[in-house]
Order: C-alpha cells, then structure tokens, then sequence
C-alpha cells in the first residue's frame, strides 16, 4: 500500500487551488523557518525506530500506559541528547512521540518541575531539582479532590503543623478528600506536590503545596499510610495513569513546605506570602495553551473530515451522472467549511494570547501586574468559548463522517476523547465564562460611574456616551456591510455591548429585589454565560479580521479573508436573534446574511483540501485512514481491520466454548 | 442509607413517583411486567454488568454471546415468549449487551422478503440456532444511498446458481453485526444481472462459514472491522465474495424471482416491505434513543444534588450544583426533551399501528406521511438525544469523564443512531422533499395529509402575549411554533421556485436549497413534538399532581427551543424584542420551578441500579464511596504491570550516567 498513487480526486483538489499551501503552513507556525525547524523535529522522531509500536487502537489500556512509559523514557534521553530545550521544540518533538496524546510524564515535566522553579526555596531545589531533572523522583501535582476541583477553597486534604517534631502529618480526612485525577500519580510517580489547607497553630491559613515522597526509592512499593492507585478506565487518557491517593497521618519535615512566598516557622509562627496575583500568570499560561489546542484539535478533525469528503462519493446531484464527491453537497459544506474557519480564527486567537502573555510577562518578572487581571478574565473566557466550540465541532466533523467516522481508524473518536476534558480541566468552562463575566460587569460599572476603561473593554467606554438616548445601545443603528470583516466586527461589538449591558441591569434588578449578592449572581448567571460568550466571540472575529492585514502575499490573503468572512457570518446566522433583538441586523439583512454564507460555500469549495493541507500534519501525527494524505482510503481499512485483535484466529474460541454446545443443545 | 442530601430531594416531590411510571410504562400492569423481566435478568449471574468498564474487546465479545446463548435457556425457563408480554422489556434489561441482534434481522429479512417455501426452509433452522445469521447491506463505499451498492449477483443459467462476487475494494461488505465473528449465514444485498442486464439490488441468502467447525467457507473472506467508539460486544464484520455460488432458490424472491430459464419476474406489491424498513426507524427510538437519554438524566441529576461545590452564600455550606442556575440550564431542558420525546414516540407508535392496518387493508394513502414522519423523526429526536446526552456527561465535570460514571458509553453509544438506518441530513431531506410537496399542494388549494393541513391556514400576524405568563400558554407557544414552521417550509419553497424559475436545474436548485430545507424539516418535527406534548399534557389526568408537572416540563420545553432559537421567531417579527425577554423571564424562572420536582422525575423513570450501572447515578447517592470502591477493582490496581519493571525502574535508577 505504501506504493500506491494518490487519490486521483485529492490530486485534482489539490491542483486546483488559487493559493500555495506552504505559505500558509509559515503564517501558522510563526515564519518559514519555524515550519522548517518543526519539520526537522519532526523527522527527528518519524525515522526513529525505537518511537515505532503497534497501532495504539489495538492495544489493552496497561499496553497503552506501558508504550506511553516506554516512550516517555526515551523522549526524555533524546530530548537531552540532541539539546532541544526551547519549550516550543519540547512540545513539537513530545506531540511528536506521543501522537497528541497525553503521557505520564506529562505532570511531571509540565508541572513538578515548573512548581519546583517557581516555588521552592533554594535549599528545596538543591534537595529535589537535580533529582527529579534526572528522574530519580518522578513527581506529579495532585490539586483536585475527589470531592473537589475547579472550587479550590473547598478542598479538604489538611497539612496540620507538629512543632515537636518539626513536621507536618498530611491526612485525608473524608471519602471526597482523597486526591483524584492527578496524572501520573497511579503509577508511575514517587512523589507529588500536594495542596493542603494548612493546619498550624490551631489555626486554618489556606492551601499551601507540600513535597510529599509516596513510592519508595528502590522498590516503587507505595510508602506507610500512603494509599495510591489508578482510578480506573475513562472515555479517553488511556496512556495516563491518572490516579487516587489518601494519606493517614503521613509525616514530612517542615522544610518539605514549598517556602519560596508563605512560610511556617519552626515555632510554628505562619508568614504570609506577598502576592496572590502571580498564580495568574501561570493560569493565563495554561489557558493560552488550551486555546491552542482547540485549535488543533479541530484542525485535525477538519482535515481528516474534508479529505474523506473529497474521496468518498455518494448518491447523485445530477441524474444520470457519476455519483459526486460529497464535499459537493451544500449540506456536507455547510457543516465542515465554518469549522474549517473556525480552526483558523482559534489558531489566530491562540497566538495572540501566547505573544501577549510574552510580552508582558517581562512586566510581571518586574512586579508590573496592571495588565494582568484583563488577561486573566480575558483567557478564562477564551479558554472557554474555544474548547466549547472545538469539542462540538470535532464531533461535527466525525458525523459529516457518516459510519466511517465511528470507526476508530478515523482517528476523530480518539481526537473527540483527548481533547473533550479540556472543557472541565484547568477551570471548568461555565465557572471560567462567569470569571470573564465578572470582570465585564465590573468594567460596565466603572463606566457607569464615568470611569474610562481599556482594552478589549474599551467598547463599553462608548455606553455612557449614549447614555442621554433611552434604548439599548446598539439600537443605535451601526451600519453593517456584509462583504467587510471591519463592519462586522462592529456587528459584533455592539452585540457585545448590548448582552454586557443587558446582563448587567438584570444583575442590578436582582440586586434590587433581593438581599443578598451571591443570590442575584446565581439568578443572572444564564444571561452572564451569554454576555462573556458574546465578548468573547466579537474578540475573535476581532482578531481573525486583524490578522487579515499581516498577511502579505495576496492569493493567500484572499482565501483567508473568505474564512474571515465566513467565520463572522456564520456566527451571526447562528445567533440572530441576538442581532435582531438588538436592532443591529434586519430582517432582510439576516436573510443576506444566510444568503451570503451559502454563497461563500461555494467559494471557499474548490481550496477546502488546500485550506486543510496547510495545517500539515503528518499522516502519523493524524493517525487516521480516513484522513491520509494520498487518500486512499478504503484499500488501508481493510489492512487496518486485519490487524483487529477479534481477527487473531481465524475461527474464535467464543465458537467452542459457547456457539457450539448451544447448536448441539438445541 | 441514602444519601440526606438525595433523601431530602425525594420528600418535597409535588407528585406521585409511582403513578408516574406507571404512565410512562402504559399502566400498571405493564410496570409489573417490565419489573418482574428486569428483576429474572438481573439476579442471574451471567446476565452481570459488573466488570464491563474493565474488559477489552475479545472479552466483550465473548461475554455477548455467552449472554445470548444463556438468554434462550432463560426465557424457555421463564416461559417468555417472542410474542408475549414480557419480551419488550429484555432487551431493555440486557441494556442490549447480548449478540445476535442481526440474527433477529437475518429472521425478519426472510420472513418479509422471502417466499413461504423459503420461510418454511430457513425459519426453523434460524430458530433452533442451527445456523446464526446476519445482515450484509452497507459496503464499504456505501451507506445509506442503497443503489450505489457494488456487490453483484450473476444468474448462471446453466447450473441454476447465482455467482456473487465483490468486484473491488469499496464493494466489501462493512459493518454488518455479528458478521465478523458469529454467522454462518447471511442476507447479502446485490445488483442482479441476468444475462448482461442489471435488475438493481436483491437479497440473497448467503453461506459464510462452516457449520461443522466455523472455519470460512471456500471464496469467503470476512473478519471483525475493529474497534470503534462503542458496540465493542458486537462484532460488525467484513466481507468479501470471489465467486460465490448460491442455488437460484437462495434469492429472497416473494416480490422478485429469477425464474429458471432466467425470467425476471416482478410481482405483488412492495409497498409492505418498504412500510415495515420505515417502521425500523421508528422502533429504535425507544430503547436505542429514548432510554439512554432517561439514564443520562437520572445519573446527571442526581449526581448534581450529591456533588456540593463552592457556596452561594457565605457562611453557609457548599451548594448543591443544581442550584446553580447554570446547571439547571444545562440539564432541566433535556430532562423536558426526554418527556416531550417519550409522548411523541407513543404519539408515533399509535400512528405506525393505525398505519399497519390501513396497508393491511390494502389502502396505502397513508404512506407517504408516514414515511416523512420516520424519516424525520428520526433525524430530530436522535440528534437531539445525542446532544442532549453530551450536555449531560459535560454537566458531570471531571468525574462524567470516568467510564465509571456511565456516560461515556451511553453517549458513544446513541451518537451512533445518528448514522445507523438512514444518515440524519439525508433523511431531513426526505422529509423536506414531502413538506414542499405538501405545501405546494396546500398552497393550489389540494386535499394535504392530516399532519401538514397547517401549512395551508397560514394566518399572518403576531403573537399575542402581553406579559411573561402569556408564554405559559400552550396555545400562545404552540402557535408560535406553527407560525415558525410555516414561515420556514414557505421560504424554503420560495426559494427553490425563484431558482428554478430563474433557469437553474432542478436538482442544482435542490442542492442550494439543502440547508434551508434541512432546517425546515427540522421546524416541522419541532412543532409537532410541542403540539403534541400539550395535548397529552391536557388529557393527563389531573390527580397525584402528574398533570401539573408535565405540563411544567411541556412549556420548559416549548420555551427552551425558543430561547435558543431566537432568530427564526423574531425574523419577520412575530415575536418582538420585548416579548422575547419576557420568553426568557418565563423560561428561567421555570428552571427555579422544575428545579424542586428534578430527582423524583428521574426517579420516575425507574431504572435499577445495574442498569444504570454508574457509580455517579445510584439511587442511593453515595457516590464517592462507589467511586473509589470501583476504581479500586480496575486491573490497573490489581494486575502488575510490567511498565515499572521494564521502564520505570531503569528509569529511577542508572539515570544520571545517561542523562
């Protein structure tokens, strides 16, 4: 099969388009020579034997964790070995070896080590850096609870101070305390930094973190008083041995605190960190990544998608003819084109937060905090609205896959599993939209009250200004042109304005009826949901359309600037109640509109297979047969079922144990 | 014990719990029945669930068929009947873990194609289990557009066979259940030729393999199709024919025969067998659909008055998440979708049963309607169901995402209904199709079947509502509805008659039209669901509190597909900016209502713990202790792992000389 042509209807996809897909492929990595150096990491890994194993698909789940670990150790030599340090290469060549997938060292590398820099003293690192570096003590950050996640004042795990001995005795103290979830920590760690609520002096000072050693040294058995193990199966994550640990009465030295800010004395004498903000740069960090992976996760499923749209032929558009591809059919289009929009714009939104989150986190290294709480309630939201809309989206994508898709050889159920708890970890989605929803309603009150405010805010500035006029705001009408991105971002602003504002006033009636605030904050929250998803799309399209300008060759320019398009109309043929009930659009507009992305259908058609083949995955990296970039499909179907571990025997043993005696039974 | 924070939810119920699954199930009788069924399956050791989450596919596998062949002993132990009361309830009691669900196609195939000597022949045999059987439609190039199969069927008209023959790759056999590892026989469909001349698709009874030792018959090849998101106990197949021979008699030929001289022979009406394929679709809704969405629900709202997570007010304890309004947003509207859909589905029974007498009667005037109604139908209510059941694992958090909780399998395992009989947008599109005919026809002043006479009173004009109690009305949001599906199938026709007028094709015009008139289909089925959850609603009766409920849930749902489908009721202004914020006044302070009557609505759908099978969803709420006494029966936990002897260890150690 390795020999085998291309697809003859991918050939002429390809041939066709008005663009050069290399061009873009370096707009998305950040220039040609980053394509270049993602390219060769990537070789770096493809030709190496020792990452080749078996199709992942038909392994048990302890096979899976198993190549997962064996990978990991060799990830972790070569790395070292050829020198590749700079974060961004580290997560090329480890997407790389583990094929988008998670690993247990995940934690370890993403998470121990980091805290260990950030929050550990300098006599903490001398004891515990150079080891975990040389992964003498493999660790893991075990935060959420069985009981608890997202809230995390609520955790229960305590860490109750012994000045006799100078020690800390850490307890599980309930069922719902028990750490759960953790990566790594079933398995394969023999340490973990563990959030307590800090017990000193009889007196509660909060969540503190803790080095706390779980395995012993030598023989990996789990320490007295420690109880560590997996959690069992899960949709997805199967390499990761997430896991469970319950700690009775476990005993670590004082000095096992990570003391870089808070601190407890011998004497058991409680010193307060300085700062709380700077936890938000990390979390802003974080979410930045997520965003990212929203982005590719549903680049992925797009390609996979448009190419077996391209292949796969059905039915009839014409009588008599041959059957047409089914990237043909308007329905099929109008289910993939706006995904494929939407990758692009996540991809855009995603490199924006990565470089403001650079740029200003030289301010921050010097104590500047002041843009950090718009960036933080900004990222909440984004991380939100983009791993909401790429997990539906990826689903999209396997069902416009009809049959096939449920299939795991089209690699999308797996893409679906890895990437949908996305919308609970780091923040779980709605708590995160209402985080984005608080600092709108605080900004709408500052202006309210004839302060200015900046930003991705700054359109609430233009409310008071309107103040005197007794309608909503947008009801001032905003002159919309269809075919200009600019125009629609403005559509989308007032929008923006209009659900803030809305939200807001609800909030205030509340307020107004009742006593208490948390009450009315609950009693809003749908339309809170609403507002902070509004603001968060029009930022996209605000983003998409400035993008536009950035992109110097003019074919390219072009092609993008019909995603942007349809990207934004789309969104409001989606939404247009919204933009009706505001007075932005009329009924005859909205009607243009849905005309316009029909049309843009078609335009954006004959580049679809470019538009994917830009995103560059390597059909490793893809690991689907649907979605192989020679297209040919059903022929490697067959050799991937041959494969399936129902198919080792010719005649399976369920036929003697079980057909058999029944036919002779009856 | 139960769990006080579950217990409490259960005495403030404002209706009878046990009156109301006695509604859902028909009477009371038939809630006897289903429990006397689900209590023989459930206390038998083999029918077990327990260790499901932990096993890999062969095991799956092997614990289906180990099912069915035990489910013939028990039912001839119990005394069930096929055609007895009891036998609706085993399937749902299996939770559909059990093989040869094709063998009952297989049967039903030859008894409804199949002639009465062919009947005579197969029947028994599939019966007593002599040979197990299948059903081999979809190829690998093609689904549910039936001409484009490629599978081919030669009439030799000198040795009275048929030659069947997969002349290339994409014609191979693909997905068909129990076909991969189980059957010896199976129904292939196939393009006829007989002497160069291509009839079209026929079924044909095929052997596959060996009855005496299972091995694959000579010119056969067929094998499992691997792992797919769900359905690991089910082994869907492949299957490739060179030069398979069959006895001409081996064609299923009530309505179709090769005769021997090679006579085609088309005869009777095939209208029966298209009626009862229609049929299929509608049948599914009920287990394959309804009851996973009503599982979902149960798990997800009981679990949300378990988990307690940050507080409402300071100083009190945390907040049960059901008291978030975020959360009730997310889970009380598929609750309501869940009620709407159960009515509907028994609005639809009744029809295909009135349906079936009439074509018995020999009167087939009704088919046409019923066909839109099961194609639509379908479409809409698994679609919906399968969101529905997303929102309900997504509103889990973190542990939704354990195999544990239940919902992972529930969810891959009705998202595949969206794709199984008959692909959702194509057959919206079917269900487009008749809805322009009708509206047409309406519009000239013809007689229209008795569903769509409402698209000939178009009335114009605006909703009336004043104030936000208005939109409790269901004749204020039924109207509504009509209005919008109206206004949608209008344009749509509009649209298609401009372009056509215009000098674009037919079919073209069809083509960019097809998103619109998916849409309009959709509307359709929407607004019949809601007309008809009202009406049962208001023949309800009004004791134990039930009706005031229902009718709770009824304008929950009514008003939720307004509130997230603003834009099409405000578009030409039948409902008006302001009263669209009362829509929203009245749909969230239902939340608040609905909110207190939410377990015991659950509860009223009465599964048992082993079916739910979910360490979030237990009647008894104890959900953390379930958790971790679950994951500690995970063969992670218990076996070995050779990862820490092989990879681990050197790792931890000789580390720093490498590193």
């Amino acid at each position: 099969a390795a020999t085998m042509p291309m697809n003859a209807d991918l050939r002429r996809e390809r041939a066709a388009a008005t663009f050069q897909p290399e061009l873009l492929t370096h707009i998305l990595d950040g220039g040609a020579e980053r394509t270049r150096r993602r390219k060769e990491i990537e070789a770096l890994v493809i030709n190496d034997p020792d990452f080749h194993h078996e199709d992942l698909n038909f392994l048990s789940r302890s096979q899976r964790y198993e190549q997962a670990v064996r990978k990991s150790s060799l990830m972790v030599m070569k790395l070292r070995e050829y020198g590749i340090a700079d974060p961004e290469e580290i997560y090329w060549f480890k997407s790389f070896v583990h094929r988008g997938r998670p690993e247990p060292l995940d934690l370890h590398l993403g998470m121990f080590l980091p805290t260990l820099l950030t929050q550990a003293t300098p006599e903490q690192q001398d004891r515990f850096f150079m080891p975990a570096w040389n992964l003498e003590i493999i660790g893991t950050y075990a935060q959420t609870e069985m009981g608890h996640g997202t809230h995390l004042r609520g955790l229960e795990t305590t860490a109750t101070y012994d000045p006799a001995t100078q020690e800390f005795i850490l307890n599980s103290p309930t069922v719902t305390s028990i750490k759960w979830w953790p990566g790594g920590l079933g398995k394969t760690s023999n340490h973990a930094i563990v959030l307590a609520q800090l017990y000193t002096q009889g007196q509660c000072k909060g969540l503190h973190a803790f080095i706390v050693p779980i395995r012993q040294l030598g023989t990996h058995e789990p320490l007295p008083g420690i109880t560590v193990g997996d959690i069992g199966p899960k949709f997805g994550y199967d390499e990761m041995d997430n896991g469970y640990l319950k700690m009775d009465n476990f005993r670590i030295p004082r000095e096992n605190m990570l003391m870089k800010y808070a601190k407890v004395e011998p004497d058991g004498t409680y010193v307060k960190p300085l700062s709380d903000k700077l936890t938000y740069g990390t979390m802003v960090f974080i979410r930045s990544l997520i965003v990212g992976d929203s982005a590719r996760s549903l680049s992925r499923a797009c390609t996979i998608a448009i190419r077996y749209s391209a292949v796969r032929h059905q039915s009839e558009l014409k009588p008599g003819e041959p059957e047409p591809q089914i990237l043909d059919y308007q329905t099929q289009q109008y289910k993939l084109f706006p995904l494929l929009a939407t990758a692009y714009a996540f991809h855009f939104v995603g490199a924006y937060i990565k470089n403001t989150y650079h740029r200003i986190s030289g301010d921050i290294n010097e104590g500047d905090l002041s843009e950090l709480p718009e960036l933080h309630a900004l990222t909440a939201g984004l991380k939100a609205f983009t791993s909401w809309t790429a997990n539906a989206g990826i689903e999209e994508c396997r069902m416009a896959c009809g049959g096939h898709g449920y299939s795991r050889c089209s690699g999308i159920p797996d893409i679906y599993v890895t990437f949908t708890p996305s919308c609970t970890y780091e923040g779980e989605n709605t708590v995160m939209m209402l985080q984005t929803a608080r600092f709108l309603v605080k900004s709408y009150t500052q202006v309210s009250s004839g302060q200015q405010v900046t930003g991705m805010v700054s359109y609430l500035n233009e409310l008071s200004r309107q103040r005197i006029q007794p309608q909503h705001v947008a009801a001032r009408a905003v002159t919309v042109w269809i075919n200009d991105p600019v125009s629609l971002v403005e559509a989308y602003k007032a929008r923006a304005a209009r659900l803030v504002e809305a939200a807001a006033k609800n909030l205030q009636a509340e307020l107004n009826h009742r006593k208490s605030k948390e009450d009315a904050w609950n009693r809003t929250s749908v339309d809170l949901v609403r507002a902070s998803e509004a603001h968060c799309h029009y930022v996209i399209v605000k983003l998409f359309t400035a993008k536009l300008s950035e992109i110097s060759n003019a074919a390219v320019r072009a092609v993008m600037t019909e995603l942007c398009l349809l990207y934004a109309l789309y969104g409001i043929s989606k939404n247009t109640g919204d933009f009706l009930q505001a007075g932005i659009l009329t009924d005859a507009q909205v009607t243009q509109v849905t005309q316009r992305v029909k049309e843009l259908l078609a335009v954006i058609r004959p580049n679809a297979v470019a538009l994917v083949d830009s995103f560059d995955f390597h059909d490793v990296h893809l690991g689907s047969v649907l979605g192989r970039y020679d297209g040919n499909v059903y022929e490697n179907m067959f050799e991937w079922a041959k494969k399936s571990p129902l198919n080792k025997t010719e005649v399976h043993e369920s036929f003697h144990k079980h057909l058999k005696p029944m036919q002779a039974k009856l | 014990s139960v769990n006080p924070d579950l217990a409490s939810e259960r005495q403030t119920a404002s209706f009878s719990v046990e009156k109301l699954t006695a509604q859902l199930d028909g009477g009371v009788e038939q809630t006897r029945i289903r429990r006397a069924v689900v209590e023989a399956i459930e206390s038998d050791p083999v029918f077990s669930r327990e260790n499901q989450y932990f096993q890999s596919q062969n095991e799956r596998y092997e614990a289906a068929v180990r099912k069915a062949v035990h489910l013939q002993k028990k039912m001839h132990e119990m005394g069930w009947t096929e055609n007895g009361p009891e036998f609706k309830y085993i399937y749902r009691a299996l939770s559909g873990d059990v093989a040869f669900l094709l063998h009952r196609i297989f049967m039903r195939s030859i008894s409804v194609l199949g002639s009465d000597k062919q009947i005579a022949k197969w029947i028994p045999l599939a019966t007593q289990y002599q040979l197990i059987g299948s059903y081999a439609q979809t190829e690998l190039g093609h689904g549910t557009y039936l001409q484009g199969l490629e599978t081919t069927a030669v009439f030799d008209i000198t040795t009275q066979e048929f030659i069947l023959n997969t002349p290339k790759i994409s014609a191979m056999k693909w997905w068909p259940g129990d076909m991969g590892r189980s059957a010896t026989h199976t129904v292939v469909f196939a393009q006829l030729y007989v002497q160069g001349k291509c009839y079209g698709v026929h079924p044909f009874i095929v052997q596959i393999r060996s009855l005496q030792d299972h091995s694959l018959c000579p010119g056969i090849t067929a094998g499992d199709i691997g792992p797919k998101m769900n359905f690991e106990h089910i082994d869907n197949g492949y299957l490739m024919m060179q030069n398979v021979r069959v006895p001409r008699e081996n064609m299923l030929n009530k309505f179709c025969e090769v005769q021997p001289d090679g006579t085609y022979v088309r005869r009777g009406s095939q209208k029966i067998n298209y009626f009862t394929m229609t049929t299929v679709r509608i049948s599914l809704l009920s287990d394959e659909v309804l009851t996973p969405l009503m599982k979902a629900c149960t798990i997800a709202i009981r679990y949300s008055v378990v988990r307690r997570q940050s507080k409402l007010k300071p100083g009190e304890e945390e907040a049960k998440i059901l008291d978030y309004q975020t959360q009730q947003e997310k889970l009380l509207p598929q609750l309501a979708a869940a009620y709407a859909f159960h009515f509907i589905n028994d609005y639809l029974q009744e029809l295909f049963n009135r349906g079936y007498r009439e074509i018995q009667r020999k009167n087939f005037d009704t088919l046409p309607e019923l066909h839109a109604f099961s194609s639509g139908f379908k479409a809409m209510v698994t679609q919906h169901c399968t969101s529905a059941v997303e929102i309900c694992l997504r509103a889990c958090g973190g542990h939704g995402y354990s195999l544990l909780s239940g919902l992972p399998s529930l969810y891959t395992k009705i998202l595949a209904s969206c794709i199984y009989e008959g692909e959702n947008t194509v057959l919206l599109l079917q269900t487009a199709r008749f809805l322009i005919k009708c509206f047409m026809a309406a519009s000239a002043g013809q007689p229209v079947p008795p569903s769509v006479t409402y698209l000939a009173a178009v009335k114009p004009g605006k909703c009336p509502a004043k104030n936000k109690l208005d939109f409790l009305s269901p004749d204020i949001y039924t109207e509504a509805y009509q209005h919008m599906a109206v206004r949608l199938i209008s344009s749509a026709a509009a649209k298609l008659q401009d372009l056509i007028q215009s000098g674009v094709k037919k079919h073209d015009a069809w083509n960019q039209c097809t998103v619109q008139l998916a849409q309009a289909a959709k509307a359709h089925c929407h607004y019949i669901t809601v007309k008809n959850f009202a009406e049962t609603v208001e023949k309800l009766e009004t004791k134990a509190g039930i009706q005031k409920i229902m009718k709770h849930l009824c304008d929950l749902f009514a008003l939720h597909g307004i509130f997230s489908n603003s834009g099409v009721f405000l578009h030409d202004g039948y409902i008006s900016g302001v009263q669209m914020d009362m829509v929203t006044a009245s749909y969230l302070d239902l939340l608040a209502v609905i909110r207190k009557d939410a377990v015991p609505l659950v509860d009223a759908f009465d599964f048992t713990d082993k079916s739910l099978n979910s360490a979030l969803g237990s009647y008894d709420g104890q959900v953390y202790h379930r958790l971790y006494e679950w994951a500690q029966k995970s063969p992670t936990n218990k076996q070995m792992s050779p990862a820490y002897e092989r990879y681990l260890k050197p790792l931890l150690h000789n580390r720093p000389s490498k590193l």
